[in-house]
């Protein structure tokens, strides 16, 4: 058979295996060197809870999704062009994942009668019994391959075995074209302290291309080439690992040194990894007893000084609501991010949501408003962070940044921006007053109080949950709560001043505006440009700012026949939007499946109208 | 010294109940806050009083230093925020037996086993008193209170028992009246790096007036209190007259009369609160009345690294050694490619 290289725009191709089979390894470096190929790409890792789940089962199946694009690459994808099932609970778990007549890799060692019975087919023929026959199924021995590959490495059966990851990687570098070097050398960095392993391994990465092109069970191998990208220099980067950044950036600008006080919690638990790395830049992180501990080392740092940061997920965030309140009231900086999980309780915590909106609204006791926002891609969280740390230094009071599962674990390509390009912070330090100082008085303008630091000579004052009255004395007085509690609620509108206006992708108007939030913007972005090349006059509208809402909100509405709102939830930014903006008619369109949308469910959902 | 009593009062009026235990542990702090500024050599702007919830926590408005007033139990994660953000604070955290034994003890407990820099005035009148009359986890077994109509039905903690098991590094144990003895042992627990923590045995004359009474009360106190001191003799009595040994046959502490079965003063135990050694202290801080006289003093002063001391030594070192100064840097770190045209 001759052997054809096609020409593509894109491809998806989605790694799966047993939770130890090491996919999101294989699935980061091959992303990884797309990515330094040049290519557009989206990523989405999708695992399971249980670090090893029982081996074989369809419980313990990980798996790795990469989209790259030789053109705009804005989500991981909805189905893929390639999938890579490691064991027969794989292929089960993800064929539905297989676009019609995928190519499907599959390692026949391991579709014994054990493991496929083990993974619950009710025959002896997987294939058939998901009806697959139409599809390109690469089957190939994988772990003899690897096996033979290795045999006189020196290495012991179980440290081969483990490297097969490594040979399906090498197969997949030749069908894509993709160049080994880059994953080599990352070989190299990594087995530095084990030098006896890096040979091994590369050997193991060329024996699975060169197998890959020897085989004629791949009639084809797809070249994507390198996207026209601005000029600039790129990186890879997560969502979780940018916002870390954001917030180191925030501290250099403002000059305040940072704290984290955080609790481990997936998926948001990379955020205090990396903000423990980093304490050369001034970053002190303190791993707390308990979600509680986590906001409340932060308030207590924020009164201190410090650009006071915690990260949390979902059930977090409903632990720290007491506190929330106590930041509130004492009106202190404070960052709270929340990369968002499937709820309630502890939900599907791999999977990603958007349904902590209205407990990041609404969830306090009392009169309790807070600033909302959100990050819409994986390096859009470096942004998102940075301008929440701003605000909220600023503006003296806690910011909510809602993240998601999708973002925090996925990555993406991203022209890195010089520090130069982003803005001063200006926190309202006092350095000293005339007569006592009134923590509780205002400036006329924003509403802001001042910020007197513990250690400032002749500003000793006291803050706490209590209300009270400017001047910071206790108070009970009916009138004054009134006020106070207008007072805070009026700061936070205010700040509608100062975030960017709302802007429209697309027609300006028309007949249809798609509204997301989010770690929708993908998606959302994709479906949007997908409907305007099919000749509808469609706009979409994204809100990095969701309380308080962008100051245009209400005219961008008014310039479209229909409103959709898009959202991972049951419909809670709608619901707000009903209730701030009741002038117009609201359309929408929801899944609670702990899965992003699909494009063409969006697609489909807007010609629905 | 450089400042006076006067210094510190704030101008908001006290709120508690007349005849209150925590007026006293008021008076005392705020005559130990000079010394304290003396032999810290520290200026009252960095004093900082952080409190919980409860009658006790209203304390911070009643100083004039930066003060915070928290939420239920979460004062002592307050206190640890502050002092690794910025560790010249010296940080008073104002907490009772509800506040941080029951609703904040992981916080409690957790402090102190990281042993951060802090001092935690720990009010115990075994009572909800804001609440208005609860039992906590300090009353005594059977205690009629509002939620146990019948008699309470659970144990007690004993404060200095749970600070040891937590590996306290200082404990000291005293009684809101003697104010003598609060503005001896306040200065020490200043100085004391690590977490202090002095337990206050404060009456409430509204919910559980009189829980300490049966041995706290002034005309027995000879007789059934010990002052420990660091290097003194274990004797108490009107004259001294009465001491503790270890028996060495149970392993366990014993009250003895000097003279008494040829006892003299060379046997009696020499107080040793610097031993790492937190059997002997155990022993003293459970001894209960009338089996024992109840020790107060400073029972536990551990010399031991402090988490914000470890903390700044970390972030100094790894400063020392970083390739990657500033966020620009930061951003180019690691793999990154260049796009030409």
């Amino acid at each position: 058979m001759e052997h054809k290289i096609i020409d593509t725009k894109e491809v998806v191709i989605r790694f799966t295996g047993d939770s130890g089979d090491g996919m999101q390894l294989t699935g980061t470096l091959f992303a990884d060197a797309s990515a330094l190929y040049g290519n557009e790409i989206s990523t989405f890792p999708d695992y399971p809870a249980e670090i090893r789940a029982p081996q074989g089962t369809v419980a313990g199946v990980s798996g790795f999704q990469v989209h790259i694009g030789a053109t705009e690459v804005k989500t991981p994808g909805d189905l893929c062009d390639v999938l890579v099932a490691m064991n027969p609970a794989a292929l089960r778990a993800n064929a539905k994942w297989a676009k019609p007549g995928a190519s499907i890799i599959i390692d026949t060692d391991s579709f014994d009668e054990k493991s496929i019975q083990k993974a619950g087919f009710q025959t002896l023929d997987p294939i058939s019994e998901l009806k697959l026959e139409d599809y390109n199924i690469v089957a190939s021995p994988i772990t003899t391959l690897t096996k033979e590959s290795l045999k006189d490495s020196g290495l012991d059966n179980k440290a081969i075995i483990r490297s097969k990851n490594m040979f399906v990687l090498g197969m997949c570098y030749f069908m894509f074209t993709r160049p080994i070097e880059f994953t080599e050398a990352y070989l190299e960095k990594k087995f530095a302290k084990k030098p006896h392993l890096i040979a091994p391994n590369k050997k193991v990465l060329n024996d699975g291309y060169n197998y890959a092109h020897n085989i004629h069970a791949i009639p084809s191998t797809y070249r994507i080439e390198p996207a026209k990208q601005e000029k600039g220099v790129y990186r890879n980067i997560s969502g979780n690992v940018a916002t870390a950044w954001g917030l180191l950036a925030a501290s250099e600008k403002s000059g305040r040194p940072l704290f984290c006080g955080s609790y481990p919690i997936t998926p948001a638990t990379v955020i205090l990894e990396e903000l423990a790395i980093y304490k050369q830049l001034g970053a002190k992180t303190v791993q707390c007893e308990d979600e509680i501990a986590g906001i409340c080392t932060s308030i207590g740092a924020a009164y201190a000084g410090n650009l006071a940061v915690t990260s949390t997920s979902g059930p977090g965030l409903s632990l720290k609501s007491e506190a929330l309140g106590l930041a509130m009231i004492t009106e202190l900086p404070l960052v709270i991010i929340d990369v968002q999980r499937s709820g309630p309780s502890t939900g599907i915590p791999t999977k990603t949501e958007q349904t902590d909106l209205n407990q990041a609204l609404y969830g306090r006791n009392g009169e309790c408003p807070v600033m909302v926002m959100a990050s819409r891609t994986p390096s859009d969280c470096f942004r998102a962070a940075f301008y929440a740390a701003k605000y909220a230094l600023e503006h003296m009071m806690p910011v909510i940044l809602l993240s998601e599962g999708f973002l925090g674990n996925g990555s993406e390509p991203w022209k890195i921006p010089s520090m130069a390009e982003y803005p001063a912070i200006n926190p309202p330090i006092i350095k000293e007053c005339e007569g006592k100082f009134k923590p509780f008085e205002r400036d006329p303008e924003t509403f802001v109080r001042k910020w007197a630091l513990p250690g400032t000579p002749g500003l000793e004052h006291r803050v706490g949950g209590l209300e009270k009255t400017p001047a910071g004395a206790v108070s009970s007085d009916p009138q004054v709560h009134e006020k106070m509690v207008a007072a805070r609620a009026a700061k936070i509108a205010k700040v509608a001043d100062c975030i960017p206006d709302l802007e429209v992708i697309g027609e300006q108007s028309g007949d249809v505006l798609i509204v997301g939030w989010g770690g929708t913007f993908g998606h959302l972005y994709t479906a949007t440009k997908n409907l305007l090349e099919q000749g509808m006059k469609v706009g979409f509208a994204h809100f990095d700012y969701i309380n308080p809402l962008p100051k245009n909100t209400a005219e961008v509405l008014s310039k479209f026949k229909k409103i959709i709102v898009c959202e991972l939830n049951s419909g809670h930014f709608v619901n707000y939007l009903r209730a701030k903006e009741p002038d117009f008619k609201y359309e929408q369109l929801n899944k609670v499946q702990g899965q992003p949308f699909m494009v063409q469910e969006i697609v489909d959902a807007v010609k629905a109208l | 010294m450089k400042y006076t009593l006067q210094d510190f009062k704030s101008d908001q009026e006290v709120k508690w109940c007349p005849g209150c235990g925590d007026h006293a542990v008021l008076a005392s702090v705020l005559r130990s806050m000079p010394a304290v500024c003396e032999e810290l050599g520290i200026n009252k702007e960095n004093l900082v009083f952080v409190s919980g919830i409860g009658c006790s926590s209203r304390f911070p408005y009643y100083m004039d230093t930066y003060g915070f007033h928290g939420i239920h139990g979460r004062a002592t994660a307050l206190s640890t925020g502050m002092k690794v953000a910025n560790p010249e604070l010296c940080i008073w955290q104002m907490t009772g037996d509800g506040d941080s034994l029951a609703i904040g003890g992981n916080h409690f407990i957790h402090a102190i086993r990281r042993n951060i820099n802090i001092n935690v005035i720990l009010f115990n009148n075994r009572i909800y008193g804001l609440t208005k009359g609860q039992y906590s986890p300090t009353s005594k077994f059977g205690l009629v209170t509002k939620t146990s109509p019948y008699g309470t039905i659970e144990q007690p903690f004993t404060p200095g028992q749970l600070v040891l098991g937590a590996r306290g590094t200082f404990f000291a144990r005293t009684l809101d009246y003697d104010l003598a003895l609060n503005q001896e042992i306040l200065p020490i627990a200043a100085k004391h790096k690590g977490t202090s923590i002095i337990e206050f045995c404060t009456n409430c004359v509204i919910y559980n007036d009189g829980t300490h009474k049966e041995w706290s009360a002034r005309e027995l106190r000879d007789d059934t209190t010990i002052t420990l001191r660091h290097g003194e003799k274990m004797l108490f009595g009107k004259n001294k007259e009465k001491g503790i040994v270890l028996d060495k046959e149970t392993l366990q502490l014993k009250v003895v009369k000097l003279g008494e079965n040829g006892i003299t003063e060379k046997d009696i135990l020499v107080h040793d609160a610097h031993t790492d050694n937190v059997g002997i202290h155990t022993m003293l801080v459970n001894m209960k009345y009338p089996d024992y006289p109840v020790a107060l003093g400073v029972i536990r002063d551990v010399e031991d690294k402090t988490y914000d001391d470890n903390l700044w030594n970390q972030v100094c070192e790894v400063e020392a050694k970083a390739k990657i100064k500033s966020v620009d840097e930061l951003l180019h770190s690691g793999a990154t490619w260049t796009v030409e045209k």
